[in-house]
């Protein structure tokens, strides 16, 4: 068979070309059960659905398009990447200051956004691309350098504020330095010297940010805020039980209980509806994510793709387990979505990227094709 | 690769793979302890959570604070809240919603423009709790709803406080209006890690004060623990923390100047920013035309939001910030200090003006036919030579307008609190580069500078940043951030924050050549283009008339005004201040379509003057100076 005489079979497979299976069903899993929850938490509003549906449809592209790419070319891409979203933060962090109404702040705001998202990829980018140049004599002072490429943008993210962001960025870059082979000495006394320096460094949080974690350990003291998302997700979570209320059934949700139920309190629908059982399933398929991820690490064909792919698979980690925890009461409240399931274009589409980073890895695992 | 470098390699790969390992035991560890709090959670700790659940009848209900007043430099309130009775319908509660809305027509009158709002709402706003599709309801109306209220679930009628703006039309384009919170208005909240504080809020700031003012203006959010029944309704109050009220904000507008000044432009479109230039405060604020923010207030009818978007008058533009028009021969004043201050004049020196100035092949002619006759610095201003600054303007060169001009603020946001001011454009060759992308298009030509010199060619300004640069010219120099809010009152604690004048940058001038421009600007209201407009005041004042092209016309070609249709007739132009020492406001009107300056512009500042400074009212109905024939000298611009 022929489609404008090109050979079916042929454009199937240069479709199908590069393309990880069981990445693509554990993410389309992910994915289908996420609009599931999403019709429930929008109390059957298919426009959501839809919405979210296209959001997939894109996100999908973006990954296929991406896991074309070979990893020598993604390392080229590194620095480019890394220092156009480094100079964009810096020019929000200047353009930011003298404000004076909302509305103004806010488009800066929008702007903002947009760089310390690219950083989620371009920072554990630029700090692979950085090692692999020094590959084979990779020593402290690297790691020392490889610590301040990370700070900048974390910094800077920081002071925006936006807690979420800098600590999925800082987690991403920490992974690479782990991946990079940083010594077990030296981790366990950074993680000495970063307990020391907690005091200090609560002195640079922001007003809000330490409520949030003085809400973690008493919610009562923010009923309206941070602290009534607790209450209310631990008890949606808790009142699930084994095998859940059933699908359109939590009461939590359907009263109006729980806030943000579309996004970074989704998962206290899916727990509050699906139970223990449901849960356990989120966390085998987020496991084998990991798992399938790890192995790609393992196969890559240079330090670059080794690193890369180590380090983005741990961020969906990452993502999962802030999330779980902040919705639980064990972590928290910042804004971190819970993969593939929260709604919103943004966040699915870096998560699809990331898909399409692994894959390309994978696709490329053997120095010399054949 | 040799041996050893293969088993170095090999070496790193095995330590890398150790790491890996590492990682997957950190992840099914920390999976691991999620696992176990949901057990602990779902399993050991179900009951107690799925008694708290079911009990979860403790709503924790958002006691929103009642918005703060607006009011003007007199204590006059500009915009206040009242309490009303709304009828609301909860959409997640009600299957069919517009079987419902039948059913309650029974009761209430609910007419087809109250269900467009309805659905309008629907639309816009995402997470609502309950709708209005019924707003300001009559007791009786009340009364009937509240003895059917069981034939109905998700339906209720709720007391809510309205907000109100006694004035009408008058300074609508300074305080703005309310509107509903949507989804857009709902992100932005979140981004500013105030959406808590904004549960229970129906209403935000969507123009004006009401919008820049949105924090202030919006007050703290109380919280009411209240026991409700499986249904959802309240049996009574646990515990409640009240909210707080917000912020009022005190205006340096003066709504009586500024009902004077919007009377005086009748039906005309336009612009007045009149400023008190020792402090930036301004004291009117006028775009006409203007609209009727209490449209607005519980979600605007598409019918009247229609009918404001469609408009050829376009009610919702603010003409005084962000519209931008040449300032025509209003620029003089400003090209005569440069001339001065830059030595390419002298009071004394002279030129002689035929009507016309030849450069290359072009003919730029003067608004009078005939010219000036000999015209010296001081007269340029009086009679408005267009001659005179043909030849300064070549003399001068672009970039040392650009640069001089640049210090005045013209073409730059002046930063008045205010949302949606424009820029402008000062024109200059390094912004003719920027601006056009096709080479021909960039290049600056002499002949633009002349153009320039008489505030015509690409000068863009607004309204306000002509007024702030003549109140910096009147302070001799120093200029004040135009602001409109002088302070800030807490109702609670009985608190004022005032707003301190903010000295934006303070021009070095020497005070004889300012001195010289005022007198000069003097003579205009005395003897010049704008003595009949100011014939017989009782105080002193400078001003100068200007018109602005709105049709680009080829140097040479008469200007006839009675050919041009209405739209495409000159825009009026205006800007006095009073009195000569020490001046209390600067001004600048803006009459669009109005022809001569003279004739339109500079009669509206003369009455907002005259009330200002001596405390008359216009004789009712002012009209404008009727067109008759007048002196030449007059009519010149």
């Amino acid at each position: 068979m022929e489609i404008a005489g090109y050979p079916v079979r042929r454009l199937r497979a240069r479709i199908a070309a590069g393309i990880d299976l069981p990445l693509l069903a554990i993410a389309l899993a992910l994915s289908v059960l996420g609009l599931a929850v999403l019709y429930s938490a929008s109390y059957g509003n298919v426009a959501r659905v839809a919405n979210q549906l296209t959001n997939l449809a894109v996100a999908l592209a973006a990954m296929w398009a991406v896991a074309q790419v070979s990893p020598q070319r993604l390392a080229r891409l590194a620095l480019p990447a890394y220092a156009v979203g480094l100079a964009l933060l810096v020019a929000v962090a200047l353009g930011g200051d003298v404000v004076s109404g909302a509305r103004r702040w806010l488009n800066l705001g929008i702007v903002r956004f947009q760089p310390s998202e690219v950083m989620k990829i371009a920072a554990p980018m630029m700090l692979a691309w950085y090692f692999h140049r020094r590959e084979g004599a990779i020593r402290l002072r690297d790691f020392a350098a490889a610590g301040l490429l990370l700070a900048m943008p974390v910094a800077l993210i920081l002071r925006q504020p936006d807690l979420g962001t800098a600590t999925l960025v800082a987690a991403a870059g920490f992974y690479v330095i782990f991946f990079a082979g940083i010594g077990w000495k030296v981790l366990a006394s950074l993680g000495v010297l970063a307990l020391a320096s907690a005091v200090p460094l609560w002195g640079l949080l922001h007003e809000y940010q330490r409520r949030r974690i003085l809400t973690l350990l008493d919610p009562s003291q923010d009923p309206l805020g941070a602290g009534y998302h607790t209450i209310q997700s631990t008890i949606a979570v808790g009142s699930g039980g084994l095998a859940g209320k059933g699908w359109l059934n939590g009461s939590q949700t359907h009263l109006e209980f729980i806030p943000e139920r579309h996004t970074d309190f989704i998962f206290a629908v899916y727990s509050e509806e699906f139970g223990l059982l449901g849960n356990s399933v989120l966390l085998v398929l987020y496991a084998l994510l990991v798992a399938r991820g790890l192995a790609i690490a393992a196969q890559a064909a240079t330090l670059f793709a080794r690193l890369l792919a180590g380090a983005i698979t741990l961020v969906f980690f990452t993502y999962a387990f802030v999330n779980m925890g902040m919705v639980s009461g064990i972590l928290p409240v910042v804004g971190v979505p819970l993969p593939f399931i929260s709604y919103g274009g943004t966040a699915l589409a870096t998560l699809f990227l990331g898909i399409g980073i692994l894959m390309g890895i994978h696709r490329h695992r053997k120095l010399v094709q054949t | 690769m040799s041996f050893a470098e293969l088993r170095n390699y090999d070496r790193e790969l095995r330590a890398f793979q150790l790491r890996l390992g590492v990682a997957g035991l950190a992840v099914l560890l920390a999976f691991g302890l999620l696992l176990a709090r949901f057990v602990w959670l779902q399993v050991l700790q179900h009951d107690a959570y799925r008694a708290k659940a079911e009990e979860n009848r403790i709503a924790i209900v958002p006691l929103p604070p009642s918005r703060g007043l607006v009011l003007d430099r007199n204590g006059e309130v500009l915009a206040r809240n009242y309490l009303a009775y709304t009828l609301e319908i909860f959409p997640a509660q009600v299957r069919d919603l517009e079987a419902t809305i039948a059913e309650l027509s029974a009761f209430v009158d609910i007419q087809p423009r109250d269900r467009a709002r309805f659905r309008k709402l629907l639309q816009e706003t995402r997470n609502a709790e309950s709708l209005p599709i019924r707003t300001r309801l009559s007791d009786e109306e009340v009364a009937r709803v509240a003895a059917n209220r069981w034939r109905f679930t998700g339906v209720d009628i709720k007391a809510r406080l309205f907000r109100q703006y006694p004035y009408g039309e008058t300074a609508s384009h300074v305080i703005g209006y309310i509107g509903r919170i949507t989804s857009s208005d709902l992100d932005q909240l979140e981004e500013m890690e105030v959406a808590a504080n904004y549960r229970g809020t129906d209403y935000i700031g969507k123009a004006g004060i009401e919008a820049s003012y949105q924090q202030e203006l919006h007050g703290v959010t109380g919280v009411e623990r209240l026991e409700i029944d499986a249904a959802g309704r309240g049996i009574r109050t646990l515990s409640s923390t009240p909210a707080q009220s917000g912020n009022n904000i005190g205006l340096t507008l003066d709504i009586r100047l500024q009902e004077v000044a919007e009377r005086a432009f009748g039906e005309r479109r336009g612009a007045l920013v009149a400023i008190e230039p020792a402090t930036g405060g301004v004291l009117a604020f006028v775009s006409k035309p203007g609209y009727d923010p209490n449209l607005f207030v519980d979600g605007i009818d598409p019918q009247s939001w229609e009918a404001l978007m469609s408009s050829p008058d376009r009610p919702l533009n603010n003409r005084a910030i962000a519209g931008l028009y040449p300032p025509g021969s209003t620029f003089k004043p400003f090209m005569a200090l440069a001339a001065l201050e830059l030595g390419k004049r002298t009071p004394q020196s002279t030129i002689s003006d035929p009507g016309y100035f030849v450069f290359g092949d072009r003919r730029f002619r003067d608004s009078k036919r005939g010219g000036h006759g000999t015209v010296d610095l001081h007269k340029s201003i009086v009679v408005s030579s267009d001659v005179y600054y043909y030849m300064l303007a070549n003399d001068m060169g672009i970039d040392a307008i650009a640069s001089f001009m640049k210090r005045f603020g013209f073409g730059a946001r002046t930063g008045i609190d205010l949302d949606g001011e424009a820029a402008g454009v000062l024109p200059s060759p390094e912004w003719k580069r920027a601006r056009f992308s096709r080479p021909e298009l960039q290049k600056w030509y002499a002949g633009e500078t002349i153009s320039v010199g008489i505030g015509q060619g690409y000068n863009a300004y607004t309204p306000m940043q002509l007024a702030q640069a003549l109140a910096t010219l009147a302070n001799n120099g120093a200029m004040f951030r135009p602001r409109l809010v002088s302070h800030v009152d807490n109702p609670r604690t009985g608190g004022r924050r005032y707003r301190e004048p903010q000295l934006a940058r303070q021009l070095q001038l020497k005070f004889e050549h300012v001195d010289f421009v005022k007198q000069a600007m003097a003579g205009v209201n005395l003897e010049g283009t704008a003595a009949r407009a100011f014939a017989g005041a009782q105080y002193t004042s400078g001003g100068k008339t200007g018109t602005a092209q709105v049709v680009g016309m080829k140097p040479g070609e008469k200007y006839e005004e009675d050919k041009v249709a209405e739209r495409l007739r000159d825009h009026s132009l205006y800007i006095a201040f009073a009195p000569l020492e020490g001046p209390k406001i600067a001004l600048a009107v803006l009459v669009e379509n109005g022809g001569f300056g003279a004739r339109a512009a500079a009669p509206i500042a003369r009455t907002v003057l005259d009330y200002f400074l001596l405390g008359k009212l216009p004789r009712e109905p002012r009209r404008p100076t009727p067109e008759v024939a007048v002196s030449s000298d007059a009519e010149s611009d």
